[in-house]
């Protein structure tokens, strides 16, 4: 097991879980491999626990029914060996950071991987924000490069990928999410501002290396239809993108903005049918 | 012929009587059960010593099992006809010209299927379906087609009433496969079974793609490694029945089984087991398999007499014999618990680890053992995982892990069929049903399926969860159907009752959802 100690050359990310067989973060079977620690604060965000990284307070490690958890200079220390994965530590941390997190080389991350070829055609990289650790993404990205493995990314686009060109010559696409196309409704929804995730859409997608975006559609937050269709009309001249339209739901989202109600579908194939006469084609709603 | 007790005959007076005034059986069911009945009053085998107390006996001890065959088979178990050689020659018995455009071919093979007789008298093997039509469809529009398809299709599903029958497609796209996918995918029948043979260097990701998406909405077709078994039997293999890989124009006498678990209770540990238990019931099975052969060769007549044989569209020495098994979860956890052991098949590599030894000294014992009538499959038998019958309980079939014991992991279970699959050329499988809420991207499967078969995985089925069509073990049935006979009504088709039982005693609907 890893350590954020560890003396080690080779970048470091906290890893909060790795599915195995993804259907949903790209195309065909992927590993999914979710990061832990987010710049944004979106108000519908389903993995709240992702956002916050542990600041080792250590009120987890006696709720804990299986001692999964123990405290070793200072510091958390997670056992997933004993985890029986029942969320307590999740439940009572004042902090909105889970605990089950191991912090992980390329290297280390990459065995989990390998584990899966041949089953697998690729990685995706989600979060929290996965792009607040661009070293251990290189590092992991090379290594399955050289597997013969594609490689995702699924950012919030924060991140200034135009800086880093090594980055992306080993990473087959971004998956985006266009949370708001008007800068003040994205101040309400993640509590940031949108101009660089505007101009990254269109850098990623100018590079070919924008492979979806995606809107969570909440539209009692933010005008969903003015989003879609602003933000197709800015990638227009980039087509064929995937446009994935993402219903809300209400699961795992924070207590006080569990209210909010998802939209009908006949509301979704509306905004599908507005990308589809400025002539998007490949549009999936969920 | 030896002679049998009056007691004994009486009992089988009591049985037909029983099957002639039975509510729930159809008037072909009725037949051919009774034909089973009168067969069981034969004796003119001449059995192996020993065989008596391992088959004849209750399903919680019985060693060996003959699947109904019956004490005089009348014709090989199954039968693999060569469809092909009857769409370019026709039949002189069946008084048939040559199909010359679709709408002949359709109603030639319509006909042939109610001559090609089995153990269920339901033929096993259907044909390559797409390569057989797709020359007779140049110039019929796609309309026309699809509805001639149709018509072929409810026709098998409402006269074959066995899902143990199968046909094939692939490995090469054609417009027929495409248009035979497509009418599948609308129907939603449970006959016939379907596979389709998967190389993908041979089949597009486009067809498969679309084998998939038609398998998640009516169960089939399932893919079968076609690289794997081209190996093994030839070019002219065909998938028959449940999934059994056997040679065309061929077919197999019989198929017997070991039922593991109940020889490991005769064992002390698994030396024992090892050394001299499962030694000896393969010795009387396999003895047992040889006079069955030779009686269906000899004596029956069958090849003989019978036009396919006559004719040509068989040939008996392209038959084999099938070497079955089932229960090795059972017979693992059994051995490891007598070695004071509780680790369990499927969760444990010291347990897998003990059964991929039995599997190697089964395949031993095969690789000894000869038969004169098998050349074709150099005089030995085929291994086979044998899917189970209704009446098992607690009887896992084949190498599978049981139903509610399968790893978290896809991945895990996956590597698991990895250690088995190998061994059995005449057939063993898996099946994976898929919650399609979930997964609405076809190529995750197709990406499992081509790492499954990199990795000499044999033959994969998925099922949507929420299907009306779904696989029991091996075969296709309607929970609707199944429903229907619960309550008490006949059924069109013989395998619903197969169903019905395995549902209640083998826990179908509880397997894990992927």
């Amino acid at each position: 097991m890893s350590d954020v100690l560890k003396d080690s050359r080779e970048p470091l990310a906290p890893v909060n879980k790795i599915i195995r067989f993804s259907s949903v973060d790209g195309p065909g079977n992927r590993t999914a491999i979710f990061l832990q620690g987010c710049n944004f604060d979106c108000r519908y965000c389903h993995n709240p626990e992702t956002r916050a990284l542990c600041n080792n307070c250590g009120l987890c490690v006696e709720k804990c029914p299986v001692s999964a958890l123990s405290m070793t200079d200072g510091r958390i220390l997670y056992n997933p060996a004993l985890c029986i994965l029942c969320d307590t530590c999740i439940h009572v941390c004042p902090n909105d950071a889970s605990p089950r997190i191991l912090w992980q080389t390329p290297s280390e991350t990459f065995q989990e991987i390998r584990k899966q070829i041949p089953y697998i055609r690729g990685i995706t990289v989600s979060g929290g924000e996965c792009t607040l650790y661009p070293e251990y993404l290189q590092g992991l990205f090379t290594l399955c490069k050289e597997a013969g493995l594609t490689t995702l990314i699924d950012s919030n686009g924060t991140f200034d990928f135009a800086s880093t060109p090594e980055l992306l010559t080993v990473t087959d696409g971004v998956m985006l999410d266009i949370k708001a196309y008007d800068a003040c409704e994205h101040q309400t929804v993640t509590g940031c501002d949108n101009t660089q995730v505007l101009k990254m859409a269109v850098f990623l997608a100018s590079v070919g290396k924008l492979t979806e975006v995606r809107t969570v559609a909440v539209p009692e937050l933010f005008d969903v239809r003015k989003t879609v269709l602003q933000t197709g009309i800015l990638l227009k001249p980039y087509l064929p993108i995937r446009y994935k339209l993402i219903s809300y739901r209400p699961f795992g989202v924070r207590e006080q903005y569990s209210h909010y109600t998802a939209p009908s579908d006949l509301f979704l194939q509306e905004c599908a049918d507005a990308l589809r006469e400025i002539g998007w084609t490949d549009i999936l709603i969920l | 012929m030896r002679e049998i007790t009056m007691e004994h005959v009486n009992q089988i007076r009591k049985d037909i009587l029983e099957t002639i005034k039975s509510p729930v059986l159809t008037h072909e069911q009725k037949v051919a059960t009774m034909a089973g009945e009168a067969d069981s009053l034969l004796e003119v085998l001449d059995l192996p010593e020993g065989l008596d107390e391992l088959l004849n006996r209750p399903i919680d001890t019985q060693c060996i099992c003959d699947l109904f065959e019956g004490h005089a088979p009348v014709r090989p178990r199954y039968i693999i006809p060569d469809y092909a050689k009857f769409m370019k020659e026709g039949s002189r018995f069946l008084q048939l010209d040559p199909p010359q455009d679709i709408y002949e071919a359709i109603n030639s093979l319509l006909i042939f299927y109610k001559h090609v007789p089995s153990i269920t008298n339901f033929p096993v093997y259907l044909g390559s379906l797409d390569e057989l039509l797709d020359p007779f469809l140049e110039g019929v529009d796609d309309v026309t087609a699809k509805k001639l398809l149709k018509l072929f299709f409810i026709h098998i599903d409402r006269t074959v009433l066995d899902s143990f029958s199968h046909a094939n497609l692939g490995p090469v796209e054609t417009r027929a496969g495409r248009l035979i996918l497509e009418v599948e995918s609308e129907l939603e029948q449970a006959v016939p079974n379907i596979t389709l043979k998967y190389d993908p260097d041979l089949t597009s990701d486009d067809f498969a793609l679309k084998a998939v998406q038609t398998s998640l909405h009516s169960a089939k077709p399932s893919f079968a490694n076609h690289r794997m078994f081209r190996s093994e039997l030839g070019e002219d293999y065909v998938i028959a029945s449940c999934y059994n890989g056997l040679k065309l124009g061929g077919g197999s006498y019989t198929l017997c089984r070991l039922i593991l678990g109940n020889i490991a209770k005769r064992s002390s540990g698994i030396t024992d087991f090892l050394e001299n238990q499962l030694p000896y019931v393969m010795d009387i099975m396999a003895r047992y398999m040889d006079e069955r052969i030779r009686f269906e060769v000899e004596e029956s007549g069958f090849f003989q007499n019978n036009f396919l044989a006559k004719e040509g569209f068989i040939h008996q020495d392209r038959f084999t014999a099938m070497f079955g098994m089932v229960g090795m979860a059972e017979c693992v956890d059994l051995l490891m618990k007598k070695e004071g052991k509780s680790c369990r098949y499927g969760q444990n590599s010291e347990a897998d680890d003990l059964g991929v030894k039995i599997m190697d000294a089964i395949y031993a014992f095969n690789e000894k053992h000869t038969n004169p009538y098998c050349q074709i499959t150099s005089g030995h038998f085929l291994l086979h995982a044998q899917v189970g019958i209704a009446q098992d309980q607690g009887v896992t079939p084949g190498t599978r892990i049981p139903i509610g014991e399968e790893p978290e992991e896809l991945l895990d279970h996956l590597k698991h069929c990895a250690r088995f699959h190998k061994y059995f050329p005449s057939g063993t499988g898996d099946i994976f049903p898929i919650d399609t809420t979930v997964h609405k991207n076809p190529e995750f499967l197709l990406d499992i399926i081509k790492g499954a078969f990199r990795e000499n995985l044999r033959y994969l089925s998925f099922y949507a969860s929420d299907s009306d069509v779904i696989r029991i073990t091996g075969y296709l049935v309607k929970r609707s159907e199944i429903a229907k006979l619960r309550s008490g009504s006949a059924v069109l088709q013989d395998t619903t009752a197969l169903g019905l039982g395995a549902t209640n005693n083998g826990h179908i609907e509880e397997r894990k959802i992927r």
